[in-house]
């Protein structure tokens, strides 16, 4: 097949820019480590950022953790009951929330709120002169700005996952007692015992990556923004195109990397 | 000869190819207010730029009192900008704080002041720019002229030796420019800054000027007094600084 000189260049164009992001957003991460670990720390900065982007993802999180464990619970007990294993819906629901549900669609949906945010934040403080305004005050811009958003998603989003996946296991009792009955001493011991340290840790400890990526990608995006609002647009829709398409990409490399440490 | 406070040596910077400033070599002495004329994309902003380090240019020196500032580590950099305000074009303001945090936040981040002494500085700068009702506004609610009033106090709220102003009038009425201008020039000689002024506007020059320079074609074309360009022969200048097009 032929491939007109057209094509061609907006292939090149595209791995062009693909691996100028992917070049740029390592170079962008280093700079993160350096600064992050230079003073002045900014705690009120960072404790301010958690408590925006934790209060303003939490109704969210709150409606798709209750959802998921709900749904799950609903379509999977026809199923177990064709195998006679309904016994084993607590364990089966709790242990799909806690080991991978939970965990990325809390970070997906934390990518579309707050990687954009970031995104759009940093984009508009760029091409109004507000960070140029910062670095001839002799502040830091990247060090305010960029480090304490890093940090506070980093720390934030593991705590949402833990508030998700409880809300998830609620919702997945309701969702039980619709269709069967179910005491709520039977489903909570039942998903105690099916939870282990292996389960629950790896899971958790993800949740730091996830965090991490939502927010130094949203970052990046903002802090390079060009062509005034409309490159603002364009930060802030492709922060949580690459925040999202990285989440999933890390979870395959950590899911493999948890059986290894914890196997089951 | 008076101090010299700015010295640019054979500064060079282009864009993807094209000069924009071309072996400019400029001296700004202390006290001194020097306006930067020059058409449209002519490299003023550029050069202002540069001189804060906004901006790196290809080749050049730029020595701010004495010491060159483009051999400098961030560090010293940081310590030269701290003696340097710089007022932009849109003002620039953190749209995310007040005013009175706008103008608290180089004091806290820079210096070691008090919460005391930092609400002191912060209302004493509001009050020379008169707008002290401002302080618990966000920049969104301020007017054009007040945000470019407010811009102003917080560039001056650190008393910096050298101001640079880039076109500190624009978009704002001619009354509002009389206003700003005569504002700079009162600053100017209560806080005994030195001044670095882009502009366009001839009112704002006209208060302001000491000396004034003109940036064609990447590089000093013309330079002296007010006066002297605005009553040059060259056709060039005459066109420039010619009214006659408000009677068309």
């Amino acid at each position: 097949m032929k491939i007109s000189t057209e094509n061609k260049t907006s292939a090149i164009g595209i791995l062009n820019e693909y691996f100028s992001t992917i070049g740029g957003l390592t170079l962008f991460t280093i700079e993160f480590l350096r600064k992050c670990l230079l003073p002045p720390y900014d705690f009120a900065e960072i404790r301010k950022h958690m408590d925006e982007l934790g209060v303003k993802t939490l109704p969210i999180v709150s409606i798709t953790g209750f959802i998921i464990g709900l749904v799950l619970a609903m379509q999977s007990q026809p199923i177990m009951v064709r195998f006679g294993a309904e016994s084993f819906l607590p364990s089966m629901v709790s242990l799909s929330v806690v080991r991978e549900l939970g965990p990325v669609l809390t970070a997906l949906i934390f990518a579309g709120r707050v990687s954009s945010g970031i995104g759009a934040e940093l984009g508009s403080m760029r091409v109004t002169e507000q960070i140029d305004a910062m670095e001839v005050s002799a502040i830091n811009p990247f060090k305010f700005l960029v480090v304490t958003r890093v940090i506070a998603t980093t720390l934030i989003l593991p705590l949402l996952s833990l508030y998700v996946m409880f809300i998830a296991v609620i919702g997945g009792y309701i969702g039980l007692i619709i269709s069967q009955k179910m005491n709520f001493s039977y489903y909570t011991g039942a998903v105690l015992i099916a939870i282990k340290m292996g389960d629950f840790l790896p899971s958790l400890l993800k949740t730091f990556v996830f965090g991490f990526i939502v927010g130094i990608v949203g970052a990046y995006k903002g802090y390079n923004a060009g062509n005034g609002t409309e490159g603002v647009g364009k930060a802030s829709t492709t922060s949580v195109v690459l925040a999202s398409l990285l989440i999933l990409i890390f979870d395959s490399l950590l899911v493999k990397l948890t059986l290894w440490l914890w196997p089951t | 000869m008076a101090d010299i406070i700015v010295d640019i040596k054979n500064l060079h910077k282009s864009f993807a190819g094209s000069k924009i400033l071309d072996d400019i070599s400029l001296q700004v002495c202390k006290g001194e207010n020097l306006v930067v004329f020059g058409r449209s994309g002519t490299g003023k902003s550029v050069l202002l730029k540069c001189i804060i380090g906004l901006l790196k240019p290809e080749s050049g020196q730029i020595f701010i009192e004495g010491s060159n500032t483009l051999n400098m580590s961030d560090k010293q950099l940081n310590a030269v900008r701290k003696e340097i305000g710089f007022l932009f074009q849109s003002g620039a303001l953190y749209d995310s704080m007040t005013v009175r945090e706008n103008l608290a936040f180089p004091l806290i981040r820079n210096f070691k002041f008090s919460n005391e002494e930092v609400n002191k500085k912060v209302i004493s700068a509001l009050e020379l720019v008169d707008l002290v009702e401002a302080i618990d506004k966000t920049p969104s609610e301020l007017s054009g002229g007040m945000r470019k009033r407010i811009a102003l106090a917080r560039t001056i709220i650190t008393e910096p030796k050298l101001m640079l102003y880039d076109e500190p009038t624009t978009g704002l009425d001619p009354l509002t420019t009389k206003e700003i201008s005569e504002l700079i020039i009162d600053l100017q000689k209560k806080l005994n800054m030195t001044s670095i002024v882009v502009t366009h506007d001839l009112i704002c020059a006209s208060i302001i000027a000491d000396r004034a320079i003109f940036l064609k074609d990447a590089i000093i074309q013309y330079q002296g007094t007010i006066e002297e360009l605005t009553s040059s022969k060259d056709p060039f200048l005459r066109n420039f600084f010619s009214r006659d097009f408000i009677k068309a």
